[in-house]
């Protein structure tokens, strides 16, 4: 457990329900325990969004791999 | 004689299957205005075809898919596509089929009719002809709308040798475009699963592109058409028949983003999805570039890539290598894939 | 895919890799993996026979599939089988041999209206477009999963749709690892595998928080870090495990910051304490019973309880003869070491849920692990 990915906000609607892309595909999904809005990336499981993605969070670790590499310099394969 | 049938408005019922007047009016205003060639038109017991020279090669699927209908093609075009694919694969050239209509009591024949539009478009496309058919009508839950036989034969030489058991340690694999694109417009395309994309069949018929490959001086020793069970259920297929391994690299495989979202979203394997318009080949390593230049410039074979290579590994028919040198076992597919939440 | 590719780069996993094979240079490094989806992924990824052979990793019971014991799968499918019942289900339960092994699916072939559905919310709209049959959603998982039924619920509830029924089978994730780590509370099983490190569920901790796990720390001394599901991921999971194992530390740690708070979802929190309540002890495989493991309908959504309405009973059931889910879910034993594994026991015929569950360790060493074995 638990097949969740994240998938970008791309219209609101009302009763707490939104569409989400992943991909070009689409679907409706409840954002009623989160709070995100359009163009933000949320967890989605089970039609659900369950947390919001923090993108500065995100793009701090992926800085941080990069780093990781520089220090152990250029190993041959 | 009765009065023409209203194709916008009547449903089937269990007098046109009966094999009276009644049943050879639906074929005959349904169906042959569709399929109409010089064979058919003559409405025989049996078709008498004039067979050019070669070795007969025959292929009968029976097509019970649900929906129907789904987007870009239908069980109709389907079963021709199908059926015109699985001769090609032997290195033939499909030229006549016949099929067989099992319709269940209360269809429309409106429905029946834009099958046998999109099956007579099929049939033109391909370059075959449909030179016996048949309807039978089912009562009601008998059957679940339509299924249909479908039956292609053509001709291949002596000089082509193509079959399955036929690949050889260090021949190459090579796959004609983008995997998946069926399994998952079906599947974004089932209600109940609540998808919304732009993913279309990949269904359509492969002569010409293997034409093309045959006629580039390329030996090939292995094709086939991935349906159900996809890319993976083939390649283990070609593996266990020829007795050796295959090895294919993910990264060569091409897959379209769409298709690789539906596979992520639903938890699925995307190397499992139906193609229904695609081909994998299998050649001598000396001339895979040749064949894939020759693949690419069809406009069905465009995104044809080289994806791994046949090893002698006959204990595990087919692993998948990832980029960063990771590998895993892709097994045959035991039963559908489910969609999963963990 | 934008924040699912980034976590699959090649170099970033050859780096962590390597920088694992620097690291732990210990004799020994069992780490479990806790939650079923990051069994599939060390097994989808093909990481396992990359990682430096001192680090072992040990399968855990976080699959919800896996620990339902066989007489609530009866219950299941008997529901389903009941005229005028809709039966909604996740897709992953309806292989689920039960007793003789009747299945969802093998209910559904002799005419039980069984729906495969991808959201709780489907089952409500299902219920509100067929008001004359009772629909049963078959509620499974674990604190990722449970909201979803919540907001069901919630949403039936305000709609009054009479007719929506949940079955309830939610499970806890804290105190199944609680069961794992100490032995005095294994409810006298014995043997349970001694593990030096825990990768911690992530969509699990996305609901609950970091802080739920403050007990493992300290009552086992062991250290857990928090996992996303990408190979990226767990792979700096392990390497912050090996760290904290080789420098004596027994911390909990979040590598999945970009989705897990400390404090995990409050609304979620707040959502399921509002819907449901604690079991007094509730049935697991591989463990037997444990106290306050499981949820079920609060009183005031006792309406909607499937359990109530259809007086569902649980007749002694025993898992098949040959069966050994109970120790792989413990941890003792890999897939391979039971008897019947690819034997009697596969995919197309599973004798127990860890082999159907598409994220039972027993599916997962099947379908991609030949190659751990051969040792490639």
């Amino acid at each position: 457990m638990c097949l969740a990915i994240p998938a970008r906000i791309i219209t609101l609607h009302d009763q707490q329900m939104a569409t989400v892309d992943i991909g070009g595909v689409q679907r409706e999904v409840s954002l009623a325990l989160v709070d995100a809005g359009e163009n933000d990336y949320v967890i989605v499981h089970v039609g659900i969004a369950i947390s919001k993605l923090d993108e500065d969070e995100a793009l701090k670790r992926l800085a941080l791999f990069a780093e990781l590499e520089e220090t152990q310099g250029e190993s041959p394969e | 004689m009765s009065r023409r049938l209203d194709i916008e408005h009547g449903v089937v019922d269990l007098s046109f299957g009966a094999g009276g007047v009644a049943s050879a009016q639906l074929t005959r205003e349904v169906f042959a205005p569709q399929f109409s060639n010089p064979i058919l038109d003559r409405m025989e017991d049996g078709a008498v075809i004039d067979m050019p020279p070669g070795r007969l090669v025959v292929s009968t699927d029976s097509h019970v898919i649900s929906p129907i209908f789904f987007p870009a093609g239908d069980i109709g075009s389907l079963a021709i596509h199908g059926s015109v694919n699985d001769v090609s694969m032997m290195g033939a050239t499909p030229l006549h089929m016949s099929v067989g209509f099992i319709i269940e009591e209360g269809v429309s024949f409106s429905m029946l009719k834009r099958i046998a539009t999109s099956m007579g478009a099929a049939v033109r496309d391909a370059g075959v002809s449909i030179v016996a058919a048949d309807t039978k009508v089912v009562k009601k839950g008998e059957a679940d709308q339509l299924y249909i036989t479908s039956t292609c034969i053509g001709v291949v030489p002596e000089t082509i040798q193509i079959g399955a058991d036929r690949a050889r340690e260090g021949d190459s694999v090579i796959v004609s475009g983008f995997i998946g694109d069926h399994g998952a417009a079906v599947l974004a395309s089932r209600e109940s699963l609540g998808l919304k994309g732009d993913l279309k069949s990949d269904s359509q018929s492969l002569n010409d592109l293997v034409a093309a490959m045959l006629a580039c001086g390329v030996e090939i020793h292995c094709m086939r058409d991935p349906t159900r069970g996809g890319l993976a259920t083939s390649l283990n297929e070609l593996a266990t028949s020829s007795g050796v391994g295959i090895e294919i690299e993910e990264q060569a495989i091409p897959v379209r983003e769409g298709v690789r979202a539906v596979s992520e979203l639903l938890g699925l394997d995307s190397l499992y999805f139906a193609c229904e318009g695609r081909l994998v080949a299998i050649c001598p390593a000396e001339s895979a570039d040749a064949l894939l230049a020759c693949m690419q410039r069809h406009p069905k074979g465009e995104h044809a890539a080289i994806i791994g290579k046949v090893t002698g590994r006959r204990d595990m028919p087919l692993i998948l290598h990832s980029a960063f040198g990771g590998s895993r076992i892709v097994s045959i597919l035991t039963g559908d894939q489910m969609p999963r939440i963990c | 895919m934008k924040y699912i590719d980034e976590y699959r780069d090649s170099r970033v996993i050859r780096s962590l890799l390597r920088q694992i094979s620097r690291e732990a240079t210990g004799e020994s490094y069992r780490l479990m993996e806790f939650c079923g989806g990051h069994t599939h992924a060390f097994y989808r990824y093909g990481l396992i026979p990359l990682l430096p052979g001192s680090v072992e990793m040990v399968h855990g019971p976080g699959c919800p599939v896996c620990v339902l014991p066989i007489s609530r799968i009866d219950a299941a499918v008997a529901l389903a089988a009941k005229a005028g019942v809709i039966f909604c289900s996740y897709g992953d339960m309806l292989r689920v041999p039960g007793s003789d092994s009747r299945s969802l699916l093998k209910a559904k072939a002799d005419g039980a209206d069984v729906r495969m559905i991808y959201s709780p919310l489907d089952a409500v709209k299902i219920a509100e477009q067929n008001r004359d049959a009772q629909v049963v959603f078959f509620a499974v998982g674990f604190e990722t999963t449970a909201p979803a039924t919540a907001l069901a619920l919630k949403l039936a509830k305000q709609r009054n749709v009479e007719n929506f029924q949940v079955f309830c089978n939610h499970v806890l994730t804290p105190p199944a690892m609680q069961a794992i780590l100490d032995p005095s509370d294994d409810g006298g099983l014995g043997n349970i595998s001694a593990i030096d490190g825990i990768v911690g569920p992530g969509h699990v901790s996305a609901i609950i928080g970091s802080s739920a796990y403050a007990f493992v720390a300290e009552k086992s001394q062991i250290p857990l870090v928090i996992s996303g599901f990408e190979p990226v991921d767990l792979l700096e999971s392990v390497l912050g495990l090996v760290r904290q194992i080789n420098e004596g530390r027994a911390e909990i740690e979040n590598q999945y910051t970009r989705v897990v708070k400390d404090e995990g979802n409050r609304e979620a929190i707040r959502l399921m304490d509002e819907v449901f309540e604690l079991r007094g002890s509730f049935e697991w495989r591989g463990f037997g019973m444990l106290a306050d493991s499981a949820q079920k309908l609060a009183p005031a959504y006792a309406a909607f309880d499937a359990e109530q309405k259809f007086q569902v009973s649980y007749p002694e059931a025993v898992d098949h003869k040959a069966c050994r889910c109970a120790d792989v879910l413990r941890g003792l034993i890999q897939p391979e070491q039971c008897s019947v594994f690819g034997k009697a026991c596969i995919p197309e015929n599973p004798l127990g849920a860890c082999m159907v569950s598409s994220e039972g360790a027993c599916a997962a060493a099947y379908s991609y692990g030949g190659l751990v074995e051969a040792g490639s």
